[in-house]
């Protein structure tokens, strides 16, 4: 990966505390797993930033070998990778997400 | 493209020989599969560690010729 890409997902890392590497828009979802993961989100009310990768092919291959994931959705908060679909789900079944944006000053609307 | 089942059991085992593996096909299409696997290996690392070292089991099938594997991984209690 090239330090250019590698810095530019770093800047939209560092310029927002919640950054979701998706397919699709928030807005348009083109995928099941991505759509699952703006949902939670939009569930526990935080702002979050959803970069699409379908628009983005170098973002899309860069993201995964920046967080050694190989698949799309991936979820950043404060810079640090949470997890994909699977990892955000389970973690806000056992309210774990939830604790984590508190814990990390990120509003929710709850 | 498509994986079969017991192929993907076969590589979760061979890196992680204790390994309880069970698998479903989520749409009968050999695309979308959910997983639940079991390991003394997973003991001690984060949920993201664990479903690394599945993934790494699967040695680049995931994510190119396994569209989605929905995993759940936990610590056999002994």
């Amino acid at each position: 990966m090239d330090i250019t890409l590698e810095e530019r997902i770093r800047q939209d890392l560092a310029a927002n505390p919640v950054v979701l590497y998706m397919k699709g828009s928030p807005v348009f979802p083109q995928c099941g797993f991505s759509a699952a993961v703006v949902q939670i989100l939009s569930q526990i009310g935080v702002k979050f930033k959803g970069i699409d990768v379908l628009s983005d092919p170098a973002v899309r291959q860069g993201i995964k070998e920046f967080s050694s994931w190989p698949t799309i959705p991936q979820l950043y908060v404060k810079g640090e990778f949470v997890g994909g679909c699977d990892i955000v789900r389970e973690m806000y079944e056992t309210g774990e997400l939830q604790q984590m944006f508190e814990e990390k000053g990120i509003a929710t609307r709850a | 493209m498509a994986m079969d089942r017991a192929l993907i059991e076969r590589l979760i085992k061979e890196s992680l020989p204790d390994a309880e593996v069970s698998i479903e096909d989520l749409r009968g299409d050999g695309d979308h599969y959910a997983a639940r696997v079991a390991s003394r290996a997973f003991r001690g690392k984060s949920r993201i560690e664990q479903h690394q070292m599945v993934y790494r089991a699967l040695k680049g099938r995931m994510g190119s010729e396994l569209h989605a594997l929905s995993l759940v991984t936990s610590v056999p209690q002994d």
